[in-house]
Parts: C-alpha cells; structure tokens; sequence
C-alpha cells in the first residue's frame, strides 16, 4: 500500500516533468533508471534523450527505445559530457541519496542550459510532528524508510534548497510544489510552503 | 543440436584482386589475389538493409555460429550470440563474418601460396593493418550487395575493425557495437605482444619464417606467445578463484621443475592447444597490425577523428579487463559525445577480465537485442 501510494506520487512528478520539459528539446535524464520517463518524453515531447544511471543493466530498456545511455556514477561527475550539450538535465528524486550533491548541482548546470530538480521536502508538516512529539527520525508515507534502511542520505527542505540557489547565483525560473497532492505554482511565502510541500520540483539556470 | 543454433554452415571464399588490380596495402606494397573466407547466418531483405558484419579477434575466424558438419564437438566461436532468437537474431538479421587477411583459417595470410614463387608466402608476405583488414571486408560487402551495414560488431581486435569501419566508411555503417576495445593497444599490451613475438622468433623451428610445409614450425614459441596472451585476457580475481595456488596431483611438494601447480599445467594445455590451429606467422602478422592501430595516428586527436563518424555508437567495457581498461572506452565515449554523436556505453561488472566477452553472454546478449532494436527506432539514424 505503501508502496502504491509512492508509485502515485512518482508518477504526479511525471506528469509534472512533462509539462515543464520543452518540445523537441534534447533531454539528460541523471538517475533515469530504466528509462522510463525518457520514454514518455519521446512519445508526448518529441526529445532527443539520454539516460544515465549507475546500473547498467537497467539502461537496457532505454537502449531498445532508441535511447543514448551512459552507464556512470553521478558521485564521480560527469566529465565525458560537453558543456551545454542539452537544453534539459533532469535531476528527479535522485538528489537526496548521492554523496556529493554539490558536485552533481553543478555538473547539472554545466551541461544543461537548465536544470528540473525534484526532492522530498523533508520539513514538511507531517515529519516535522513526527520528529517534535513522536521524536523518532522522519517518516511518512512518500518516505516509507526507517533510518537504517533510507537511501535518502541527503535531507534537504526547500529553504534549505532556496538559500543555496541564492548562495550559487542559480536562478529558479519555475516552481512547483506538491501540497495535498496538488501541485500547486502560486508563489506562497516560502516558509508556508517549507511547511506544506511534500515535494518541490524547480526549473533552475545560471545567472 | 541447439533449438536455436543456426545449424549447419558451409563458409564460402570470395576472391579479389586479381591480375592487374591488387590490393594496396597501408604501407604501399600490394596483395592480390585476395581470398576471404566467410559465413553467413539468417536471411537478407529485400534491400539488403537488415545486414550485420561480426569482426573477430586475434584468434577467432569466420566460423562465428552454427557448425560445420552435425558430427562437429565444438560450435562457432560466438554461437551463443548469434543465432535465432538470440543477441544478433538471425530471424531478423543477415549476418555475416569473415576471415582477416593475415589469418590463417582460409584468407590470404602467410600461409598462403604467393602466386608469383608458386610458395608459401613466409615472411614475403606483406604487412597488413586492420584498415587494410577492413579494406578487403569493404570488397566483400560490396560484393554482397550491401550498400550499409545495419550494424558492424566486435570485441578486442574485432572493435578495432569496428572503429576503422566506422572511421574509413561512415556512410557504411548505421551502428557500431566496440566490446571491450580501444582507440589503440596501451604500452603494456603492446609490451606482452612483443614477448609473444619474440617467444616465435627465437623458437629455432621458426627459420625465419620458413618453416612451412615440411617442418611442424614454432610449436614451443607459438605455445609460449599463447601462453603470455591467454594471462593478459583474465583477470586476477578469476586466476584466484579458479585456480589459486592448487597443486595439480600430489599435496606433497616435488621440488623440481615440473608442472605443479594447476595454473601452469592449465596453460601449458592451452599453449599446446593453440599450436593445433593456429599458424605461427600469422600471429606475428596479426599481432602487428594490433599494435600499429591507432585512431589518433590515422584520424587525428580523438575528438577530431570521431567528427566524420556518423554511425550510432555502443560501447561495452568490462569492470575487471585491464587488457584492454574501460578507461580506454571512455575516451572514445567522451570524443563522440563532445561531438554530439550518438553514443551509449555500459560498462558491464565481470570477474572474467578480457574473455569477459566471450564469456558474458547473458548480460551481452540483453544489451545487443537491446541497442540493434533501438537502432531501427532512433531518430538519429
């Protein structure tokens, strides 16, 4: 059950990408896993995509749909691409759990003129109480993980994300937060929405 | 037999070169004529389109899949790759593979008679490099009818092929697949391939190259150079784990210089096993032309030479081959994709280093089936 209700939530990211992606844009997809977003990338937005991930087998699918695929550790950068060698470099769900996010942001912004970031808000409402009254670590139903076994080793909130844009002269040119299953685009103050958004999921560039 | 062999095969020879248009070789002498030896398996279209070219490595030949006669023990060298249903699916695709020049399974090579003496070519016979490889496979796909090759594929030696292929005649060549291969050999296999050339040149029996015909030739040296070449292509995680320090008979210690430990006798079998089919010259030729590959040389600075490329590109490499590194793979990923080209690589985790492609087959065939079905969808080509 739980692990339906994430499926859900994975695929409202989706369906989010894929309004904000460009038409016939050329698409990096960091994590892509079995390539599926790419997929539906082609098939409603026309890209031309590559998919990276640390396990190579799983590129394979991408493979058969005509894919470029690279096999590699985002943690270790990614110096065989070019600079602006895609208009879009996807970074969903995937920023949490890497070692050295620093290092994967700027690669992100190297190679793309923009980068789609999506991450757990981990100060939303529900882990906060969890924390104050319960005070055990976080957990909820989008994080279904006790501290042992989360391969989120990254916990960020969205102020955590607003200051180091600002810090890093990033811009973010879109934001989308997901409140109550809603995604929701209204510029609220930032602090109702640090509390509120389970996920946000920002369009970013260089200054 | 296999449900999913592609049975029984008859190699054919197709013959070029004759009289007044010979080959010309890289270093300008000239061959001809000019026998290649190959096979075929599957069926081709009605536009010649579905066709696959297989380039093998240094020991390999044309004899990929199937078997020559249904009494035969030992199937093609790639049989678990090519066949119906399988990684290059022959239900699907025509594919096809022949014998180098400079081999010695039914090409011109050294072992062939020199036209002119009516002899054995020896060391008469003149340098070829694998763009002149490539070169006489280039006859032979034309003389198919094959105006472009759906894919041309191979590992070791055999992606040397696949990259000169891809560089020589970019037209020709919708996809590539370079198995664990490079831009050109590092300074250490070029290092082990001097030892096994010089473990022929000083085996007496080896004459200056003249030992063809009444004598058994190089046996010792050739077994030695096979001996040297086979611990280059496994890794040594898998010396541990297969053989480790295991003593071949006794548990007692003999104290002289005989075969005890089960890694020497292992590749005395394997050296005295090549000797059988394989010709000595041949190796030092092929050899050769390994060493003297060298896209920069050729092409300029990998990032320039992969500019004419125009095939989509799948580069597999394999965790524990430092024969031939996945560092060197990446460099050829990294040239294309400073291009903008079309380029894939996965790097596949095996414990078998180098033979890791002849080995791997499970894993290959997903990642092959995979890219050449993705090769029809891609809008690139």
């Amino acid at each position: 059950m739980t692990s339906q209700y994430v499926d859900r939530l994975s695929r409202t990211d989706r369906d989010m990408i894929l309004t904000l992606v460009p038409e016939g844009s050329r698409v990096l997809d960091l994590g892509c896993g079995d390539c599926g977003l790419l997929r539906e990338l082609i098939d409603k937005k026309n890209i031309r995509g590559t998919g990276v991930d640390i396990d190579g087998m799983q590129l394979v699918e991408g493979l058969a749909d005509g894919l470029d695929v690279f096999q590699g550790d985002l943690d270790e950068g990614l110096a065989d691409f070019p600079d602006d060698a895609f208009d879009c470099v996807i970074l969903n769900q995937t920023l949490q759990v890497v070692k050295n996010p620093l290092l994967v942001l700027n690669e992100m912004l190297r190679i793309g003129r923009y980068g789609i970031v999506g991450f757990p808000n981990f100060a939303q409402w529900q882990l906060r109480r969890r924390l104050f009254f319960g005070g055990r670590a976080p957990k909820s139903r989008a994080l279904p993980f006790e501290w042992y076994d989360t391969p989120n080793i990254r916990v960020l909130s969205i102020k955590d994300f607003f200051d180091y844009c600002r810090l890093n002269r990033i811009r973010i040119v879109h934001r989308r937060h997901l409140i109550c299953g809603r995604w929701v685009r209204s510029p609220l103050w930032s602090s109702a929405v640090n509390m509120l958004a389970h996920i946000g999921l920002y369009v970013v560039t260089r200054k | 037999m296999d449900r999913n062999s592609v049975g029984r095969v008859t190699p054919a020879t197709f013959t070029f070169g004759d009289g007044d248009d010979p080959l010309t070789l890289e270093s300008g002498h000239t061959l001809g004529p000019v026998d290649i030896v190959y096979e075929t398996y599957g069926e081709p279209n009605a536009d010649r389109s579905n066709a696959i070219l297989i380039c093998h490595a240094l020991s390999g030949d044309h004899h990929a899949a199937g078997v020559h006669d249904v009494h035969d023990r030992y199937t093609g060298w790639w049989d678990g790759m090519i066949g119906p249903g399988k990684g290059f699916d022959t239900r699907r695709y025509w594919v096809i593979c022949s014998n180098i020049i400079g081999g010695c399974k039914g090409s011109t090579g050294p072992a062939s008679i020199n036209a002119e003496t009516g002899r054995p070519y020896g060391l008469d016979f003149p340098m070829v490099t694998i763009g002149d490889m490539v070169t006489a496979q280039k006859k032979l796909v034309d003389h198919l009818g094959i105006s472009r090759l759906y894919c041309v594929a191979g590992g070791s030696m055999g992606g040397f092929q696949v990259l000169e292929w891809s560089l020589r005649y970019p037209q020709m060549v919708r996809s590539a697949i370079s198995i664990a291969s490079a831009a050109r050999l590092s300074t250490q296999a070029i290092a082990f391939n001097a030892v096994g050339r010089s473990a022929i040149t000083r085996d007496p029996e080896w004459q200056g190259g003249r030992y063809n015909g009444n004598s058994p030739g190089p046996e010792k040296g050739l077994a030695i150079a096979r001996m040297v070449g086979h611990i280059t292509y496994l890794s040594e995680l898998l010396l541990d784990a297969k053989f480790g320090r295991r003593l071949q008979s006794a548990n007692r210690l003999r104290y002289n210089f005989s075969n005890e430990f089960a890694i020497e006798s292992y590749l005395e079998y394997k050296g005295s096993a090549f000797t059988k089919r394989f010709d000595a010259n041949s190796y030092l030729y092929i050899t050769k032309a390994m060493d003297y590959f060298d896209i920069p040389r050729s092409y300029g600075p990998l990032k320039e030479a992969f500019a004419r490329a125009r095939a989509r590109y799948l580069f597999v490499s394999y965790s524990t081959d430092w024969l031939f590194p996945t560092a060197q793979t990446r460099e050829m990923v990294r040239a294309l994709l400073s291009n903008g080209k079309s380029v894939s690589f996965i790097d596949i985790d095996s414990p078998y280093g180098h033979d890791a492609f002849l080995v791997e087959e499970e894993k290959l065939t997903r990642i092959i089936a995979g890219f050449l079905e993705g090769v029809g969808k891609g809008a690139a080509s």
